[in-house]
């Protein structure tokens, strides 16, 4: 029997698989993605093979490198980005929590310097087995990473 | 000579190696020993109090002034352009260190020191970011152990009093778990040393303990650092409740080890009544006094190098 495709197939662009149920529309948000004018296909709640559920987005013609991706490991630690063209699989990666993310949140402490100063923000991320968590390179202060992907 | 400080920014205790320190405290003990007070001379450092800390900047200008170098700077950010007329640290700091040979820093935001120190064409010293570090505090702290026991090693210090928001007693622990000293945590339960510091020191296997009371671990002791804690964060029965478990007073101090050291800060209140001040355990004034020399080794490691880890 044919499977049937859960999300409809891209010709050319990403699927970003094995999202947690309920992260796919926070990434959405937080990497803007639907800012753009790509098309874009969203699944939530789609089984998934361990009796879970998973989120899935697939954007046409955009196509994200591994540091971009990496940046998703913080909503989505076992999510899978896949590079299509011509409807075919042409690399797969497992995305991997980077060193450091620089640029994209702002310091949750108000009184940072780095709010007010011509720098983009820098975080240095730090798993230990109980959480994972996030360092400001400037005030040092450690927060936990659900401050993040939650206000997003 | 290896000095691995030359030219180096000092903002962060966690930034500092375990020989870096150490070059640091015996740097400290030379200039005690022997003054030196030609060695910054023609050197010009800027002394920059984005916020006001008397304390702190008579120390570092004093270390200046005895090593024979000249100081150029303000005592509190209220009149510079940065306040006056928007400019940004990151310029501010662009062109005072185009002035100076050092750039020795007090700002009222965190990571102040780190920012500078990226745009500095000359080293930064931290003298206090907000409530985030103070690493001359810490050395002048390691110093005045080193000085009164000997050694930093496998010592056995207690802290008492505000654990959770003392950014001195953060900083300690962090550099003295580098010498793998066992550490007695006292302090009313609101303001109890933060997860993150213990779950830092845990991971690197260091031994803590908790007590409610400090008469429970005090004859045990090499250090007794004790800290203010604000009237202001309690209401006044509980404040003189609480106060009763972490005052220090010379009837404590009957059968302590002979080598024990009190260590404070400072500015002290109630903490440690004034009958300690005569006792041979008593060591804050000296504490206070030894922050001249920490910053002077400090000055001495960043702009020569005539103090190396190997002399």
């Amino acid at each position: 029997m044919k499977k049937q495709l859960q999300v409809e197939a891209i010709a050319h662009g990403t699927v970003i698989d094995h999202i947690p149920a309920g992260k796919g529309i926070q990434i959405l948000k937080f990497f803007k993605l639907s800012s753009g004018s790509q098309r874009i296909t969203v699944g939530l709640n789609l089984p998934s093979g361990d009796n879970k559920q998973k989120d899935l987005i697939k954007i046409e013609n955009t196509i994200f490198d591994e540091s971009q991706a990496n940046q998703l490991a913080l909503f989505a630690p076992h999510a899978t980005v896949n590079s299509i063209e011509n409807f075919e699989v042409i690399g797969k990666f497992k995305v991997a929590l980077p060193e450091q993310i620089a640029g994209v949140f702002a310091c949750p402490n108000s009184n940072c310097i780095s709010h007010d100063e011509p720098i983009p923000s820098r975080f240095n991320i730090k798993q230990t087995e109980q959480a994972l968590k996030l360092k400001c390179h400037y005030c040092e202060k450690l927060f936990s990473s659900e401050l993040f992907t939650e206000l997003h | 000579m290896a000095n691995p400080l030359y030219q180096k920014h000092v903002v962060s205790i966690p930034d500092l190696s375990r020989t870096e320190l150490e070059l640091i405290v015996s740097t400290a003990d030379k200039l005690k020993q022997s003054p030196r007070p030609e060695l910054l001379k023609n050197k010009v450092i800027a002394s920059c109090f984005f916020e006001a800390s008397t304390r702190t900047r008579l120390s570092f200008e004093t270390a200046v002034q005895r090593l024979g170098g000249s100081i150029i700077g303000f005592p509190d950010g209220g009149n510079t352009s940065m306040s006056k007329k928007g400019e940004t640290l990151a310029d501010s700091v662009r062109v005072i260190s185009s002035y100076s040979d050092a750039f020795f820093m007090r700002h009222p935001q965190e990571g102040a020191a780190r920012l500078a120190s990226e745009f500095s064409s000359v080293p930064v010293i931290n003298g206090g970011d907000g409530s985030n570090q103070h690493p001359t505090q810490t050395l002048l702290d390691l110093y005045s152990i080193y000085e009164t026991q000997g050694t930093l090693e496998k010592l056995k210090v207690a802290f008492v009093g505000d654990l959770k928001y003392g950014r001195t007693v953060h900083s300690l622990t962090q550099a003295l778990s580098l010498f793998d000293c066992e550490f007695h945590f006292i302090s009313p339960p609101a303001l109890a040393m933060p997860d993150y510091i213990t779950e830092e020191l845990t991971e690197k296997g260091i031994v803590i303990h908790e007590h409610q009371k400090l008469e429970s671990v005090i004859d045990e002791l090499d250090i007794l650092y004790i800290t203010r804690v604000q009237k202001e964060r309690f209401d006044e029965t509980e404040y003189q409740h609480m106060k009763s478990s972490f005052i220090l007073s010379a009837d404590m101090l009957k059968n302590v080890k002979e080598n024990l050291k009190v260590l404070h800060p400072l500015p002290r209140v109630d903490e440690i009544t004034v009958d300690v001040d005569k006792t041979p355990y008593a060591y804050y004034f000296e504490q206070a006094e030894n922050g001249v020399y920490a910053r002077q080794a400090l000055l001495a490691l960043v702009l020569t190098n005539e103090y190396g880890d190997d002399q």
